[in-house]
């Protein structure tokens, strides 16, 4: 009995051992949901390259990413906007020192259905459509019918890109539509004809909805990376520290041309 | 000597035997307790810290919901009103045709074809919630925007439906219950007067299971309460105190599920966010206690 418990212990400590073993070559992703599928097609493909490194990519948003990351609970934290000086400090205050890595180009544009004649606004035009001040299609070169304006939840990256570039500080009418994610977004104004909403460049289907240009500026990867359209942002990878190992041979993978091939396929826009 | 030793050896097995199960069953209904006294703390612990920023009576009364601005503002009015109505009006879609849905089962329907409905209604509540909230989407509200030329499909009366056909299944198989339950001496009863069908139906049978159909509602009412996925989907996501059934509401459930990924841990608007839960907890907890008194009342009957 006493040598089958210690046989026991034995192939249970060896099993600890080489679970810590493999997780050494683990590397978890987590954030972003903009970020998402361009980072789990990348994961994939950079396990192919290197069978010994085992990903796992989870898209809870961007501050749940960044928790995740002063938290210790995630290698690189995916996040559409930079991290706000409050998570910094809490970094900080962990021992954690957030590295930034800008990995892709995002373009909000403006959409509406596919039968709407209206082709281009201006910011301020589009600033008042969603304050409320202009309600009908007519005011800004449609037919006389109602808008109706879709944006998306206050908490979102998405929503915070449109806040500070086209709102200016003015807040959303209450009575706008709220869709839950960008997909949503498109669904909901691909459903109305009567609607305008807002959603990056890489989930806005011609197919399904028609983009506005602004200011006479179409969304396209020269005008989001050029940052000619007032709608654009860059996407980033945080860390702990300068990356190094395979977090930081995954994060060179990425940023390079063929990591970069990914980003383009899952249509967002490429940093070169 | 050996005898007994056996004996003693039978014995102790016997109780081992009888105790491991038991002891089993006990640890896994206090962890099932303890596991919920944790989840309440977690809960009031999370969400208390919102009224240290803001008072409560602006929370109840304020009618704007801009957790991000600056300066942020907690009015969860719009969203409890959003709540409520949705809530109100999927039972007064739902509760009466249930109630009918059972009343046919239990007392129309022919014995051959009553398991038949029996079993499509069951498969009707499977339905995963976020289908029917996906259907809301792509199929009822393009349609109702240009049916009835609205500002948009998404909005009260659409989440509303949808909450009613998936409530629907659990008030009429909780109420057929209780319709069967009525005893067929007193149908008899009521025939032999010269009732007719109509009569004993809505006269005898009805007010006899009123107390279970009327708890059954209450727990369909539950579950529409604290469904999210389908309202986060169809009901428009505005924060705004519907005046009418085709505007857009923003539910308290649908509003924790989408802001909770985005939200800063710690912060006030993530407090919020629990302070919302505990709300729902409240309600729910409420209409809970609402039907067992009626289920005791019953059973004292």
């Amino acid at each position: 009995m006493r040598k089958f418990l210690a046989a026991l212990v034995a192939v249970m400590s060896l099993c600890l051992f080489a679970g810590k073993s493999l997780a050494a070559s683990e590397i978890s992703i987590n954030g972003s949901t903009t970020i998402l599928p361009f980072a789990q097609s990348t994961a994939e493909a950079f396990m192919k390259m290197n069978p010994d490194v085992r990903m796992s990519v989870s898209g809870s948003g961007s501050g749940n990413g960044a928790k995740a990351l002063i938290d210790g609970t995630t290698d690189i934290a995916a996040m559409s906007r930079e991290m706000k000086a409050s998570e910094i400090d809490d970094a900080g205050k962990k021992g954690v020192k957030p590295f930034q890595v800008t990995v892709a180009v995002d373009c909000i544009v403006p959409i509406v259905h596919p039968s709407n004649p209206v082709g281009d606004l201006s910011v301020e035009q589009l600033k008042k459509i969603y304050a409320g001040e202009i309600t009908n299609w007519s005011e800004v070169g449609g037919p006389d019918k109602r808008i109706a304006v879709v944006g998306r939840d206050t908490s979102s990256g998405t929503f915070e890109v449109w806040a500070e570039k086209v709102m200016e500080g003015a807040e959303v009418t209450p009575g706008a539509l709220v869709a839950a994610s960008s997909g949503a977004v498109v669904q909901t104004v691909a459903g109305n004809p009567l609607a305008i909403g807002y959603d990056s460049l890489g989930y806005v289907d011609a197919k399904l909805v028609k983009g506005l240009s602004i200011n006479g500026v179409a969304g396209s990867p020269e005008t989001a990376r050029k940052g000619s359209i007032a709608t654009s942002r860059f996407l980033y990878m945080y860390t702990n520290g300068e990356p190094s190992g395979n977090v930081k041979k995954y994060l060179d993978f990425l940023t390079g041309p063929d990591g970069q091939k990914y980003v383009a396929r899952e249509g967002f826009v490429t940093l070169k | 000597m050996p005898k007994s030793a056996y004996g003693k050896m039978a014995a102790s097995g016997a109780r081992w035997s009888e105790k491991a199960p038991r002891g089993i069953v006990t640890a896994a209904a206090l962890s099932g307790i303890w596991l919920m006294g944790f989840i309440i703390l977690f809960l009031i612990k999370e969400g208390m810290p919102i009224l240290s920023e803001v008072s409560i009576l602006d929370i109840a009364s304020g009618n704007r919901w801009y957790p991000v601005s600056s300066p942020p503002r907690y009015g969860m009015l719009p969203l409890f009103a959003g709540s409520c109505a949705v809530t109100l009006l999927s039972c007064v879609i739902a509760i009466p045709f249930g109630t009918a849905v059972a009343l046919f089962i239990s007392d129309v329907c022919p014995e051959r074809a009553r398991e038949f409905c029996k079993v499509s209604l069951e498969i009707l509540g499977f339905l995963p919630s976020v289908v029917l909230g996906f259907l809301g989407m792509v199929v009822l509200a393009p349609w109702m925007q240009a049916k009835f030329e609205l500002l948009s499909g998404l909005n009260m009366l659409n989440a509303s439906f949808l909450l009613g056909v998936m409530i629907l299944p659990t008030i009429a198989t909780l109420s057929e219950d209780s319709l069967r339950a009525v005893s067929q001496s007193l149908r008899d009863a009521s025939y032999a007067l010269g009732a007719t069908r109509f009569e004993t139906m809505f006269k005898v049978v009805l007010p006899c299971a009123s107390r279970g159909i009327v708890s059954a509602a209450i727990l369909g009412m539950m579950r529409s309460v604290g469904e999210t996925m389908v309202v986060l989907m169809a009901s428009g996501g505005a924060a705004l105190i519907p005046r009418f059934i085709t505007d857009p509401v923003r539910p308290l459930t649908s509003t924790i599920a989408a802001e909770m990924g985005e939200t800063p841990v710690g912060s006030p608007h993530y407090h919020a966010l629990f302070f919302m839960g505990c709300l729902l907890m409240l309600f729910t907890c409420l209409l809970n206690m609402l039907v067992m008194k009626i289920e005791s009342a019953r059973r004292a009957k």
